[in-house]
């Protein structure tokens, strides 16, 4: 299934520095101890994906990188994150600053319900990226160029975003993510609202956007696991069980409940 | 093969397996049976509706038509110069001078005049109980505005009185005057020859509509237009303070607020707020506006105030509901790509929810527009409003009157023409509420033409 390219690029990606590190982070909602103890290291310039059964945690993991957690009151992390060796949970971080830094897609495409343009040019705008219109365009030409939809949104770019097919608007949304020149790229579940064909464009896409991106991807499918990633965490119960290269993982997993997840028995 | 085929008719006793779906076992007949009455039970109730929708339509039409028109009648008046401006120099100082009642045996001269041709056994001092006692100031009016008339015969239309209103419209009988000492049935076989020569005419009257109101004893002058600018007053301090108020409340509730016992509390008293009785709310304007703050009593300003009160747990409530509906994806996207929370609710999700916001606006301010009890308490109603306020400030500040207290009003007024102008004044209330409602579909439109 995996073909030499792979092997290469992986080999690659394992020599990069770390982007991310958690250490000794806990996550709860109210009474539910939803993440224990999870310790991890994501490298830069690398697909790091998150497999696991539902409930497992690795949503609200990657949930924790961006802060986006802050908006549920009754969720509580603990433990350490750093981005770039800078505590992301430290009281003088800004979320909206981290956010413009980490990007997100979410599972469902969820485009604003404006033109195709006004999508992309938001995060631009809110962040005082573009100065003028021509620094604006180019943005949003270059962050659809990215997403692989340039040459299907150039003569509607101002015909709302809702208006694509499922597959165009999750790209429309990695677009919009990248548009605000982020580092970190976290992607929940984006293929499981989507069609087989689709979900190839964006995987294709994600192995594109490693070359500028740490991206960190929730995924259901082991096979997409194994497809576009070089380093996945297997979590289980709100624990991180493994976390290995992907094709060590797939191959030659070290915990019995990693084994048995990949081979179907839990889950 | 085609043994069975031809075989299709149920068996008599559908049991266990083997039962055929041509035909309908008890249970299922059952079922049906029950759908079918409940389906009759909903066409009924809608008919009874509908029944009643139309029965208060044909009501309000039917009694209240007749309040827009109004019987005028045609006299040639002589202005004499000798009796109008004594100096002959056309000062309007000493126009002036001459009240309505130096105006009275003029018009009683032109009423003589125009029955002249009548035979009739009615005094001729009687003749102007024909006429509305307005109709001295209605000739006095024109030539205050027109000294150049003096000198001259000048036709005008006034008022007839109520009396001889209602009979052309088949409201007075000649048997319902025995008892009358306003007029007599033998005014009516006057105004019956008058109205065959064009001398008495109905015809419709603006002035019903843009109007002031009168006096108990002149209904026929009585109009909605100084109420109606009450009721425009304040509706604009219902809107301009409610509005804000209500939907920055919400959108603090909803969006940034955290869930804890205060905020709980909030919002059960919010929702029971909206169910509380509105003269309780005018009981609070009374003691709050007028008693502790000493803002002036009937103005347009107190009753805006106080209808804000009543209104803003109704703008709470649909626009936090309205703020609910707009799906959580849109906020997620929106803090995903880096905007504050502020710039979340103002960029995304009010936009969404701006349609809803506005439906329950208007909803609020159609039950401030029809509210009377609360105004009962800071005395808008039984305020005689028979002046037009005098620019913006006084249109907030002078005592007026509103729309529903006007028909509460005339309603309780002895005279059966102020019941016909009460029905009138309901339907140019419906007009006015219809106005606003259409406003607020065209305004929603808009808004959501920007999917």
């Amino acid at each position: 299934m995996l073909d030499d390219k792979y092997h290469a690029d992986r080999a690659v990606g394992t020599m990069q520095d770390k982007k991310i590190t958690a250490k000794n982070v806990q996550v709860f909602y109210g009474d539910t101890h939803a993440i224990k103890d999870v310790n991890v290291d994501i490298a830069d310039k690398t697909v790091t994906a998150f497999i696991g059964p539902s409930g497992c945690g690795k949503s609200t993991f990657l949930r924790c990188l961006n802060r986006m957690n802050d908006t549920i009151d009754i969720c509580r992390v603990e433990g350490d994150i750093l981005i770039d060796d800078e505590d992301i949970y430290d009281p003088r971080v800004d979320p909206v600053q981290l956010r413009a830094k980490v990007g997100m897609v979410f599972q469902k495409p969820n485009p604003f319900p404006k033109s195709i343009y006004d999508n992309v040019a938001y995060g631009p705008k809110i962040h005082g990226l573009a100065k003028t219109k021509a620094d604006l365009d180019e943005i949003v030409e270059s962050s659809l160029r990215k997403a692989a939809l340039w040459n299907e949104a150039k003569d509607r770019l101002h015909q709302p975003g809702t208006g694509m097919s499922g597959g165009q608007q999750q790209r429309l949304c990695i677009a919009r993510a990248i548009a605000t020149a982020p580092e970190i790229l976290l992607m929940d579940e984006p293929c499981s609202a989507l069609d087989p064909i689709a979900t190839a464009q964006v995987e294709e896409l994600i192995d594109e956007l490693r070359q500028s991106f740490s991206v960190v991807i929730v995924t259901h499918s082991m096979q997409q696991a194994a497809r576009v990633s070089q380093k996945t965490a297997f979590f289980h119960l709100g624990n991180l069980v493994e976390f290995d290269d992907t094709d060590k993982i797939f191959t030659n997993p070290q915990d019995p409940r990693t084994e048995s997840y990949i081979s179907g028995r839990i889950g | 093969m085609t043994l069975e085929t031809a075989d299709i008719t149920p068996p008599a006793t559908p049991s266990g397996k083997g039962k055929s779906l041509l035909a309908q076992d008890t249970r299922t007949k059952k079922r049906n049976a029950a759908e079918t009455r409940f389906k009759a039970y909903g066409i009924a109730a809608l008919a009874f509706s509908i029944l009643f929708l139309a029965m208060l339509l044909f009501a309000i039409v039917r009694n209240g038509v007749p309040a827009f028109t109004q019987t005028f009648v045609t006299i040639e008046v002589e202005l004499p110069a000798d009796v109008l401006d004594k100096n002959g120099n056309r000062d309007i100082d000493d126009i002036k001078k001459v009240s309505t009642f130096g105006y009275n045996p003029l018009i009683q001269d032109a009423l003589v005049a125009a029955t002249a041709d009548i035979e009739t056994d009615v005094a001729d001092g009687d003749l102007k109980k024909m006429l509305s006692s307005s109709a001295g100031a209605t000739v006095r009016n024109a030539v205050i505005a027109n000294p150049d008339l003096i000198g001259q015969t000048v036709e005008f239309e006034v008022l007839a009185s109520s009396r001889v209103d209602g009979y052309m419209k088949g409201r007075v009988e000649r048997e319902d005057l025995e008892r009358d000492r306003n007029l007599d049935a033998a005014h009516l076989d006057i105004v019956d020859a008058l109205s065959q020569t064009g001398g008495v005419t109905r015809k419709f009257n603006w002035d019903f509509i843009l109007g002031a109101d009168a006096s108990e004893s002149r209904p026929e002058q009585a109009g909605m237009g100084v109420a109606m600018l009450g009721s425009v007053f304040m509706m604009l301090v219902v809107l301009l303070l409610s509005l804000p108020i209500g939907v920055a409340a919400s959108i603090y509730l909803e969006e940034f607020a955290p869930q804890n016992w205060i905020t709980d509390l909030i919002e059960v008293n919010i929702s029971n707020l909206a169910a509380v009785p509105s003269i309780v709310f005018g009981i609070l304007g009374l003691a709050v506006f007028i008693q502790f703050a000493h803002l002036p009593q009937s103005a347009p300003l107190v009753g805006g105030l106080t209808l804000t009160l009543m209104t803003l747990p109704t703008i709470v409530i649909s626009t936090r509901a309205s703020l609910k509906a707009v799906p959580p994806s849109i906020r997620s996207a929106a803090l995903g790509v880096g905007a504050s929370e502020m710039q979340t609710v103002f960029h995304h999700v009010l936009p969404l929810a701006m349609p809803g916001i506005l439906t329950g606006t208007i909803i609020g301010l159609a039950q401030a527009l029809g509210e009377t009890a609360p105004l009962l308490l800071i005395g808008m109603v039984g305020y005689i409003a028979s002046n037009y306020p005098d620019g913006i400030a006084s249109g907030f500040l002078d005592p007026n009157s509103a729309m529903p207290a006007q028909i509460f009003e005339w309603a309780k007024r002895a005279d059966p023409a102020y019941y016909e102008r009460a029905w009138g004044g309901i339907i140019i209330l419906l007009v006015f509420l219809m106005t606003m409602n259409i406003i607020a579909i065209i305004l929603r439109r808009r808004f959501e033409r920007r999917w």
